[in-house]
């Protein structure tokens, strides 16, 4: 029996450990918010956070979040919208939508780490996340209005 | 031309809007079909009545206006109703828009060709002025006043002189029961007063993005639904000879196995067919899978190898192929002798790739199907599950979710006829999940082409004669065995219409075998097209020892619109009237005037390893200009810059938006340029996921991109689409510029420049 915390709620799971966090969080526990991109670590658009870092969730067995406290999209805004969140709303930065919830996911973690992050910190970090509608200019500029904002 | 009824207690849009609601539709009639027109005089005792487009007005004041068309981020869900809400004088928060499932009753659906702001913008006006005078007319009649003394201004009616008002939810009962205004009675709004065509209403569903609510395909559910993960055959066109399943049924979650039956030729959308694994999760489908034991016939198309296509390919372009265009004599003008230039392009297939991959969800019971699917175009669907079932159409429900991207894909149902397939076999609504590997490698892929261009250098180094010839798998394969030329829609996209001041000119194309389904593609045959003619014209340039830019100009020639007689008969116009919107080479200049003036072309100084390059290109009735500036390593790869692309697609609804599908462009232009690209091997697609199909990365995107729009009233024109055809040439142009180096084939990973 696996447990873990998923948006601070408790969960156990007595399935497959070796299926991937992604599916745990889509499948079982309804939570589609995180994305099915690859399935192998390439795109991105799984992201969650585990006790607070980004991880592709495409990639992480459950067994491996036992015991940890797993944050996704859905929780993110839980308590109002996060500012990270804003800016991508302020900068309009989604069309099709669908890699977002990662890029946030990825963006948020990305500014614990570099509070004021330079277009070099931005290309190293966000590199591991694709967007095919092709919204990264507007996604360096959102992450660093919410620079500015959690500052 | 279009037509508008009061449906009010009509029932047409049962469960989305109130019985009490008032309600207009509008149906728009093709010019072809002007003759039949106007249409019955009651709705609904016709079978051909077909409105577009309808609005709502719920007596608590909510607006609601459904969304006929697609959304998969080029913004229709959120432009076509501002423009509605802007005439009816709504107040865009009041505003609620409802998707439409695939009806016939909805006209046209499939979202394709970026034509939904152009195809509807007049209609959606006249639909929210119409709602907008029978309001104003309600509100007169309940004060018993002139209507002339009274307006509508933000959900409300006014009478100016006694300062009276009311709520348009007030008003929605009496506006059911008026007469819809006669259309040249109907007042529209002067574009002073638009409150949000040409502002930017805010994306309808921005907020549910931000925060992962469940919108799209992928995230469908339904209670007792199992999940279907199939493995296809890796040759198109093959079959199961015999599958060993029994280590598959071993895994914990794996319910059991189906094969579903083959094709039958052509293989339009119907399933490839192959075995799918049935599980509880997605999972472990996706694990029951890799136990599986096939033994496939891969049938004839096991002959594809890319590398001897292309040389075959370019074969077929060295000789004389059919006619497509003939202007003047060609023949006679190379025959005079003198300076001659060719050169031959290439441009691979290449898959959509969207993020969302192909998914679905169908129930089918008691001979009826419903669906859920990102699809781009729901009464496709109704046709091929209809026609893969044996149901009639109108016993398929399709439901339309946010699509996680199309660019084409999603305009093809195959999926979903999986989907609707499975679940008749195993009694249960099942979701059918391809993983990046089965998108990859079982796209309905953008056509490989070869390109042979030839021309005759007289004064000035300007051409004297101009021949071109384009070789690719057409689309139509898809649809008719033993189809091998291009059709007028695939040559009218950068061919037939090239818009060059060049008196003795030749379009020609030549046959090529499809052996992989081909399928439209974000920007479709201007991607190899324009590449071809927009780096030969580079080339010309160079020959003359002319400026690119100076040079350019001098090939669009002097201000006029193309005369219609000088096209092709079959030349479609993207279904656009030519008298609305002709070629007018005013507008191509001044885009090219704009790019490369905002680039400072010329101006700006450039360092040893930088260069900039131009295209222009007009497609989907719009016109597009684009300059780069690449800067190159000490490692000889290359680096994009900025990027300067000024647009002209006549009169823009949403700036915002718009501006957002210029710069995506710029970044899908620089995957195609870069690094994509579908080969294949024994008829076996060689690529599997994005290590091996590569896409742009935001390191590896434009450093800047500056879109430009040009401010006009022409009638609306196309923006998801037109801005990727320009940016591959002006790229591999601003790459010569730099490097001496001329590059003819994409992507540029085959030069060693990435």
């Amino acid at each position: 029996m696996i447990q873990l915390k998923v948006n601070h709620a408790a969960h156990s799971f007595d399935g497959d450990p070796e299926m991937p966090l992604l599916w745990y969080l889509r499948d079982i526990l309804g939570l589609t918010g995180a994305k099915y991109g690859c399935g192998v670590g390439l795109c991105g658009a799984c992201t969650v956070h585990q006790n607070g870092e980004a991880i592709r969730s495409c990639l992480t067995p459950v067994k491996a979040a036992a015991g940890s406290e797993i944050a996704t999209i859905e929780g993110l805004g839980a308590q109002g919208l996060h500012p990270v969140q804003k800016a991508w709303m302020a900068h309009n930065v989604p069309q099709c939508g669908y890699c977002q919830a990662g890029q946030i996911m990825q963006a948020v973690a990305l500014l614990k780490q570099k509070p004021r992050p330079t277009d070099q910190d931005i290309d190293h970090l966000m590199a591991g996340n694709i967007c095919r509608c092709g919204t990264y200019q507007r996604i360096r500029g959102a992450i660093k209005a919410a620079a500015g904002e959690i500052a | 031309m279009s037509r508008i009824w009061n449906l009010s207690r009509r029932g047409f849009l049962q469960g989305v809007v109130s019985t009490g609601a008032f309600v207009l539709g509008i149906r728009l009639v093709p010019e072809a079909l002007w003759a039949d027109a106007p249409g019955p005089a009651d709705p609904l005792s016709s079978t051909a009545f077909h409105p577009n487009v309808f609005v709502g007005l719920e007596p608590d004041g909510t607006v609601v206006i459904v969304a006929a068309r697609s959304e998969m981020g080029t913004g229709s869900r959120t432009s076509l109703p501002a423009i509605v809400a802007d005439e009816m004088e709504a107040d865009w928060r009041r505003v609620r828009v409802e998707q439409a499932i695939g009806d016939a009753k909805y006209g046209e659906q499939n979202t394709d060709g970026s034509h939904s702001v152009r195809s509807f913008f007049g209609a959606m006006r006249e639909t929210g002025a119409s709602a907008r005078t029978m309001l104003v007319q309600a509100g007169a009649e309940q004060w018993n006043v002139p209507v002339s003394e009274c307006e509508a201004s933000l959900h409300t009616v006014i009478h100016r002189p006694s300062g009276r008002s009311a709520g348009y939810g007030s008003l929605a009962a009496a506006a059911a029961k008026l007469p819809v205004p006669a259309k040249e009675s109907l007042k529209l709004k002067p574009r002073s007063a638009w409150r949000y065509i040409g502002k930017d209403a805010s994306f309808y569903d921005l907020e549910s993005i931000c925060t992962g609510k469940p919108l799209y395909g992928m995230d469908a559910q339904v209670d007792g639904m199992v999940y279907a993960s199939i493995e296809h055959p890796p040759v198109l066109g093959g079959k199961v000879a015999s599958c060993d399943d029994t280590d598959a049924l071993k895994l914990p979650g794996v319910r059991q196995t189906v094969t579903i039956d083959p094709f039958k030729p052509p293989h339009q959308f119907q399933p490839l067919g192959g075995v799918a694994v049935i599980a509880d999760n997605t999972w472990a489908a996706f694990q029951g899978r890799q136990k599986l034991k096939i033994n496939w016939d891969n049938g004839p198309n096991a002959v594809y190898e890319s590398k001897a296509f292309r040389k075959e390919m370019e074969d077929t372009a060295r000789k004389p192929c059919k006619v497509a265009l003939n202007r003047g004599d060609v023949d006679a003008e190379f025959g005079k002798g003198g300076k001659v230039l060719e050169s031959e392009y290439y441009v691979p297939h290449l898959a959509h790739a969207s993020m969302e991959p192909p998914v679905a969800l169908a129930h089918y019971r008691d001979g009826k199907v419903e669906a859920w699917a990102p699809t781009q175009d729901p009464q496709a669907v109704q046709e091929t599950v209809g026609k893969v079932l044996g149901i009639p159409k109108e016993n398929v429900i399709c439901h339309v979710t946010l699509l996680g991207g199309g660019f084409g894909r999603k305009s093809k149902p195959d999926y979903v006829a999986e989907a609707a397939v499975l679940s008749k076999k195993v009694g249960r609504p099942v979701k059918v999940v391809w993983t990046r590997e089965d998108d990859i490698k079982f796209g309905y892929y953008h056509s490989v082409a070869a390109m042979y261009l030839k021309a005759a250098l007289g004064e000035n180094g300007m051409p004297t004669a101009w021949l071109q010839r384009s070789v690719f798998p057409p689309i139509g394969s898809t649809f008719e065995l033993n189809k091998t030329y291009g059709d007028g829609g695939e040559l009218g996209m950068g061919w037939t219409d090239i818009p060059f001041a060049v008196a003795n000119l030749r379009a020609e194309n030549g046959p090529a075998t499809a052996h992989v389904r081909i399928g439209w593609f974000r920007s479709v045959a201007n991607i190899y097209h324009a590449f071809a003619v927009q780096s030969f014209a580079d080339e010309l340039a160079h020959a003359a020892g002319r400026d690119s830019v100076e040079y350019l100009l001098a090939l669009i020639g002097p201000d006029r619109v193309i005369e219609k007689k000088a096209l092709p008969a079959d030349y479609d116009n993207m279904g656009g009237a030519y008298d609305d919107y002709p070629i007018d080479t005013a507008r191509l200049r001044r885009v090219t005037e704009i790019a490369a003036e905002q680039a400072g072309w010329g101006k700006r100084k450039l360092q040893p390893g930088q260069g900039m390059g131009i295209a222009v290109h007009r497609s989907f009735l719009t016109y597009v200009a684009t300059v780069v500036q690449v800067q190159m390593d000490d490692k000889g790869k290359v680096h994009i810059g900025r990027v300067d692309t000024a647009a002209d697609l006549g009169l823009i609804v949403s700036p915002a938006n718009v501006r957002n599908q210029f710069e995506g462009a710029a970044v899908f232009g620089a995957s195609l340029a870069l690094c994509s690209e579908i080969t294949a091997s024994g008829g076996v697609i060689n690529q599997s996921n994005f290590q091996d199909y590569r896409l742009c990365r935001i390191n590896e995107a434009p450093a800047e991109i500056h879109v430009h729009l040009v401010e006009s009233d022409a009638p609306p024109a196309g923006a998801g689409e037109p801005g990727v055809p320009p940016f591959a040439p002006a790229l591999c142009n601003a790459i010569f510029a730099a490097t001496g180096r001329r590059i003819r084939e994409l992507p540029l990973t085959r030069s060693n420049l990435v």
